[in-house]
């Protein structure tokens, strides 16, 4: 097998092997799930049976329908946080590499004085106010994590845009969307994937710790912080409940690192070999 | 085998992991005191061959065969441990950049002395005293405190010399020097050039000297060998190879660079109405003025070159016109409009006019974008065509060039640097400009392939009439296609004229100082200009 013209190695199979299995969960949830995710089918912490392949959570909705329709919530989330976190970080971080000056000054001290507070807290205060919905979760997650999109983002657009193919098209006269669009953006492209994977991991770690806490997504529907929340007290009568999405949360975030790691070894030595004979 | 042979290459082959071969059986011998001069064009594999030298392959390459004997040792069959004894120590490199290969967080002398100590050659304080003897060699100043400076507080020309102290500093039998004096300005190469030839005749060192331009070696090297494609062409001494190549391709070579010795003007243009007109400018970064007092005038259809040292302003002068420098006084004219000074204030028919085609092809075109969209989009962004329209009008702007059509589909990464340049100049033509501003379009060119791309600006601006600002620090290429030509000292116009004039006596005594460093591919050429100097 081969992607992006090169084969990957083992530990980026298994990677890929997760995160191929989580976004197939994800997509098709409701047609896999054996119950509706909010049914009651059997007693508080049901051990597994036949009907039940990982038993019932705290109040007896099946754990495996549970952790299928919880992929799709967190999963999704995250994903779609990442994706607007990343459009408005590269806009922003083209904008101030290309344009420069002023605006650059501006958007990157806005840019230190919201990194400058912890990020859980900035959450909790914006979720508080606004009140936790998906949208509002979505959104508050995405303008944070893209402070850091920005950063890179303004980093590559800088050595990007000083180059004479570059200025070439501000001499011909093109507008900063075009510059950043066409000029810059394709050029850009391999690190940004490869940063789009791991800030990934971290807002879908993000919003699992915000679910533990109580002001992530909330009930009826299921996802994955949010359950380990939920079945914690299990772990006082050494039951497995709550280990189930804690598991979940760990495979999917250690699967997107390894293929990351991957990815960003093909971009750093495209030649493929050490220097030495 | 004789003694004295210090370095012996043989059967050397070198290939890429994918299985391209860079070096093909190339057999180098050096002994005790001789120059060998690797000549070729880029791509030939004389890099690859002096790294080869310290059986040291690129990131990506590998030596797949040969063998690599210093001093009886072969290198090849030593261990990692036993190479890296060797390297420094019996054999050392200078490379073409000394800006790009000194650590600038340490000082001169820690760099300098690194090896030897490491090496275990000479304590710390016997090579200290020894690189402030090569110092002194080099004629650098301040030879006692020269080494606790930082790179970036000296000089290109004395850093470069730096580099000879460090790569001096184990006392080498052989040293590899990779276009040593290539990024230097004319007025300087010289002087590195005779340094570095005294240094290894004083110290008896062998070397070998990679470079592609037969004048430069023709003063240093015993021998030559000429390369092409990883491939022997021709070896010989150096005298023979100069004035009598025995192969077609060094022939070429050598008549290039004579061919450039000579003043042919082309026709100079019968119509004298005046497409720019730079009147009174003043411009600079900051409050630092780059540029001064700045007046001159290029009509249609002629070629105006603009001749200077690096630092000279000739760079800032193109800026300047196209807006990205905005002046502080003085006026731009084009065909008597005056144009505003910044760049975003000025209408895009006005931008469409004047079009710019720059140094380094390889960063000059986006590698993302087909040819199609390079060069189309200037036809779509000015002229608004539809798109059949646009298509038709790239090939015919390849072709103008002298690229074939099918190359629309093409990516500049597949590309050479002569077809970038050519794809750079179809990308000026498509905007249908009055004036193009050639920044050093030749100079990070072969000699052959510039040649090929200076002829297709000459026969271009035949066609078409167009205009050249076109600055350069080669007088070989000015001399050869420009009409007019001004000279630029510290940011001022110095002398300014039709070429012939200028480079005919009187001289400015700047302009006479440039023309007399321009090396001449005579062997006895360096020692002429060092006694015309030591007599003035």
């Amino acid at each position: 097998m081969t992607l992006f013209g090169h084969r990957p190695p083992l530990f980026a199979q298994i990677g890929l092997a997760i995160v191929v299995i989580n976004l197939l969960v994800a997509i098709f949830g409701p047609w896999l799930a054996p119950y509706d995710q909010s049914q009651s089918v059997g007693d508080t912490w049901a051990p597994s049976s036949a009907h039940m392949l990982l038993g019932a959570d705290q109040i007896g909705r099946d754990m495996l329908t549970r952790l299928i329709y919880g992929a799709r919530m967190t999963i999704g989330i995250a994903a779609a946080t990442t994706a607007l976190s990343f459009l408005i970080g590269i806009t922003l971080g083209f904008t101030a590499a290309v344009v420069g000056k002023w605006v650059d000054v501006a958007l990157s001290r806005v840019v230190d004085i919201m990194l400058s507070i912890p990020q859980l807290i900035f959450a909790l205060i914006i979720l508080g106010v606004f009140g936790s919905s998906i949208p509002v979760l979505i959104i508050t997650i995405a303008v944070l994590d893209s402070t850091r999109v920005f950063r890179l983002a303004r980093a590559l657009g800088m050595n990007l845009t000083v180059l004479e193919f570059v200025e070439a098209a501000r001499l011909r006269g093109e507008g900063l969307w075009w510059v950043i669009r066409r000029e810059i953006l394709p050029n850009a492209a391999a690190p940004l994937i490869s940063e789009f994977g791991l800030r990934f991991c971290f807002n879908f770690l993000f919003v699992a710790a915000l679910s533990f806490l109580g002001i992530g997504v909330q009930p009826p529907y299921a996802d994955w912080g949010g359950m380990v929340r939920d079945n914690a007290p299990a772990i006082n009568f050494g039951l497995y409940a709550p280990l189930y999405p804690a598991l979940a949360i760990a495979a999917l975030t250690v699967g997107v690192n390894l293929v990351v790691d991957w990815l960003l070894s093909i971009d750093a030595r495209p030649s493929g070999a050490q220097a030495e004979m | 085998m004789s003694d004295d042979l210090v370095l012996h290459l043989e059967q050397l082959k070198v290939e890429t992991i994918k299985g391209a071969v860079l070096v093909d059986n190339v057999d180098v011998t050096l002994r005790r005191g001789e120059i060998l001069g690797l000549i070729g064009e880029s791509g030939a594999g004389k890099s690859t061959i002096g790294l080869a030298s310290m059986a040291y392959a690129r990131a990506g390459c590998r030596i797949t065969g040969g063998n690599i004997i210093i001093n009886g040792t072969e290198l090849r069959a030593s261990t990692a441990a036993q190479r890296r004894n060797f390297r420094g120590k019996s054999i050392a490199y200078i490379a073409q950049s000394a800006a790009a290969s000194f650590n600038p967080a340490m000082t001169l002398m820690e760099q300098v002395c690194e090896a030897p100590v490491t090496h275990g050659v000479m304590p710390r304080a016997e090579a200290q005293a020894y690189a402030v003897r090569l110092f002194r060699t080099l004629q650098l100043p301040n030879p006692e405190t020269f080494g606790d400076r930082y790179p970036h507080q000296v000089s290109g020309g004395q850093l470069q010399r730096a580099m000879a102290a460090m790569a001096m500093s184990c006392r080498p039998d052989v040293i590899v020097l990779d276009e040593p004096t290539t990024a230097l300005d004319v007025t300087t190469q010289i002087e590195v050039l005779a340094l570095l030839r005294d240094l290894i005749r004083e110290f008896g060192t062998a070397g070998l000297y990679i470079t592609h331009d037969l004048a430069v070696v023709a003063q240093i090297a015993h021998r030559i060998m000429v390369l092409r494609h990883g491939k022997m062409v021709e070896v010989g001494a150096a005298k023979q190879v100069l004035e009598e190549p025995a192969t077609p391709y060094a022939t070429a070579l050598v008549n290039e660079r004579r061919e450039s010795e000579h003043i042919a003007l082309p026709e100079p243009p019968k119509n004298v109405h005046p497409v720019l007109v730079i009147k009174d400018v003043d411009a600079g970064y900051g409050d630092v003025p780059v540029v001064k007092g700045i007046n001159l005038s290029i009509a249609r259809g002629e070629t105006f070159a603009i001749v200077g040292e690096s630092g000279s302003g000739k760079s800032s002068m193109a800026r300047v016109v196209v807006g990205l420098l905005p002046r502080w006084t003085g006026d731009v004219r084009l065909d008597g409009e005056s144009l505003s000074p910044a760049l975003p204030q000025r209408p895009r028919d006005r931008l469409r006019r004047v079009q710019m085609v720059h140094q380094m092809p390889d960063v000059a075109l986006n590698p993302r974008q087909t040819l199609a969209e390079i060069i189309g989009r200037p036809v779509g962004f000015y002229f608004n065509r539809p798109r059949s329209a646009i298509k038709q009008r790239v090939v015919e702007l390849l072709q103008l060039v002298g690229l074939p059509p099918d190359f629309v589909s093409r990516r500049p990464g597949q590309l050479s640097g002569g077809q970038k340049q050519r794809v750079c100049i179809a990308r000026a033509l498509a905007a249908e400009p009055d004036l193009i501003i050639c920044d050093e379009p030749t100079s990070a060119l072969d000699p052959l392939v510039a040649e090929e791309v200076l002829k297709i600006l000459r026969r271009l601006q035949d066609e078409l009439g167009v205009a050249y600002m076109f600055i350069t620090h080669d007088l070989g290429t000015v001399r050869r296609i420009a009409h007019r030509t001004a000279v630029m000292l510290k940011g001022e116009i110095i002398a300014q004229g039709p070429t012939a004039d200028i480079f005919s006596p009187p001289f400015h005594p700047y302009t006479e100082r440039l023309i007399a460093s321009v090396p001449e591919m005579d062997t006895q050429w360096l020692d002429g200009v060092l006694e015309r100097r030591t007599l003035q």
